[in-house]
């Protein structure tokens, strides 16, 4: 089968791999039919993940067939469309049994920090992911979710990672009726982010970034202000005068590691390495929120450490919430806004290339070429 | 030392002010108590463990499941060895393993090269795309990179003569 095959920072190739095989009876193996390059993927794209070994396939945001299933797999079936939440989850540890499909304690022997995810290196489990023909789905009983018959598979596939990381980044922010939210990043996180925060009822979402052609998609999908950083001469400084010198009711944090904004965070966290990734955004989420306000987190960050304003969250308060979205729990909620006609996830792709341009995808992705917001592959 | 409390249900005020609706991890986290049972949980069936897998020092067995992708191998695989035997509290586990993935790029360009396949760099790089949606950044990436080229190497000469 064709698959992604990874070969060092910022090199990627398509190669022929055999066929996943069921390793494990509550296994299932699904025929992709597409398949997504998430913001995320690019950190290992740029070596910024810790243990990213050369030779694996990447991808955890994906839909396909059902191909074949393990002997103890009862609900889904061969020949069932499902979409894959990206978060590899048991749903029997204590973990998942209190909802927290994305910290399941039985799905990564690598790292007891993070869950099993697919394609996303050995620090997450080293299962290879969804760049592919075919893939290996471990408890299949647990998160491949069948498709409604009525929803635009373009849809679906975004149901799989973007639509509940933005949607739980909004839901963490503890959002109350009349609040001004603040978004860092207009990625397609961000954007979902700055989306669903409206659901929570806020007066003001206002999304921060630098790219001016994805504020404008930004501000015409979530319907928010936006502001490019390079534009404002203090980002944080702005933000305490735009909300009458108080800081914003809450931040979300949608970038991550591979911030930009910050010399002295963009030299220690991307260049040297000296920490796992600039914490730029965050910073300014951290001091640009009110005393007592809440930071939510869903960039993401390498394990080791990072360089953080903490004495700030002491001294102003601040509740800082973070996970990887709980796809599993959310999907009932979100499955509705989608059929509802409120949300329509599918309007963030921008571009579809057949896997075996899997080099150039990712590239256009990560320069930010042709005005991509979302790029999906298509086996 | 450990504190000697069997009976601490009976220190004054046990338990007076819990609430259980401080719970700043709802909704994400449905909180049933289930966390004091700690590891005591029905696990799913152990997956064949027919691959190298290194496995965090700071759990007990391995997972119910795994990935099986690229075992460690070569000098790179003996580096990540190395950082497994270490929790992921320490710097020696990440720092390596750091090291390892640097280390594991110039092996596959190896192993490509020993196999008879010379990587094409400027189609794993994805330039094609560059020049089709950035065509001018790239021919003046391209000249300055070859006027650099030329100042050293004119430079090196200058200095031989």
């Amino acid at each position: 089968m064709l698959a992604m095959n990874y070969r060092g920072p910022y090199r990627v190739r398509t190669v022929q791999k055999a066929i996943p095989e069921i390793l494990h009876p509550e296994d299932a193996i699904v025929r992709v039919t597409r398949s997504c390059i998430c913001g995320s993927d690019l950190h290992l794209y740029h070596g910024m993940v810790p243990d990213t070994r050369v030779g694996s396939t990447f991808g955890h945001e994906f839909t396909g067939i059902v191909e074949e299933v393990g002997p103890m797999v009862k609900n889904v079936k061969v020949g069932d469309h499902v979409l894959v939440p990206f978060n590899i989850a048991c749903g029997r540890c204590n973990f998942c049994k209190q909802g927290l499909y994305g910290n399941c304690h039985e799905s990564n022997p690598m790292a007891t920090a993070v869950g099993g995810i697919f394609g996303y290196s050995h620090t997450a489990g080293g299962f290879d992911g969804g760049q592919a023909e075919y893939v290996r789905v471990p408890y299949a009983d647990v998160g491949p979710t069948v498709i409604p018959p009525d929803m635009d598979p373009d849809d679906a596939v975004l149901l799989t990672d973007v639509v509940p990381t933005g949607y739980q980044a909004a839901e963490m922010a503890g959002i109350k009726e009349g609040d001004t939210v603040v978004v860092f990043g207009a990625g397609p996180i961000g954007i979902m982010a700055a989306r669903c925060a409206w659901f929570f009822g806020p007066s003001r979402v206002i999304v921060i970034d630098h790219v001016d052609y994805r504020l404008e998609f930004a501000k015409n999908y979530a319907k928010c202000e936006v502001y490019n950083f390079k534009s404002l001469e203090d980002p944080v400084l702005f933000l305490k005068k735009t909300t009458d010198w108080y800081g914003a009711d809450v931040c979300i944090d949608c970038v991550g590691c591979e911030a930009e904004g910050n010399t002295l965070q963009t030299l220690t966290g991307r260049v040297g390495l000296l920490q796992a990734g600039a914490t730029t955004a965050l910073q300014w989420a951290i001091n640009g929120v009110k005393k007592g306000g809440i930071v939510s987190v869903v960039g993401v960050y390498g394990p080791p450490f990072n360089l953080v304003p903490i004495g700030n969250i002491l001294n102003k308060g601040l509740t800082l919430r973070a996970n990887q979205a709980s796809v599993k729990r959310l999907l009932p909620k979100l499955i509705e806004h989608v059929q509802a006609g409120r949300l329509k996830p599918s309007e963030l792709i921008t571009h579809r290339v057949p896997l075996a341009e899997v080099a150039d995808a990712y590239h256009l992705f990560s320069s930010k070429l042709d005005n991509c917001i979302k790029t999906v592959l298509i086996p | 030392m450990t504190a000697d409390n069997e009976n601490y249900k009976d220190i004054p005020g046990w338990g007076m002010d819990a609430d259980p609706e401080n719970e700043p991890t709802y909704p994400m986290k449905h909180y049933t108590g289930d966390d004091h049972k700690r590891l005591n949980y029905e696990r799913a069936a152990q997956q064949p463990l027919n691959v190298e897998i290194l496995q965090s020092i700071e759990r007990p067995a391995p997972t119910a499941v795994f990935g099986t992708s690229v075992p460690p191998s070569g000098l790179s695989g003996a580096i990540r060895r190395f950082a497994f035997k270490h929790s992921e509290d320490r710097y020696r586990h990440w720092l390596p393993l750091i090291l390892a993935d640097r280390i594991n790029v110039v092996e596959g360009l190896i192993d490509d090269i020993k196999s008879g396949e010379f990587p094409n760099v400027f189609a794993e790089k994805g330039y094609k795309a560059e020049w089709e949606y950035n065509r001018p950044a790239m021919i003046k990436k391209v000249f300055i990179g070859a006027f650099v080229v030329a100042a050293i190497c004119s430079s090196l000469i200058n200095r031989k003569r």
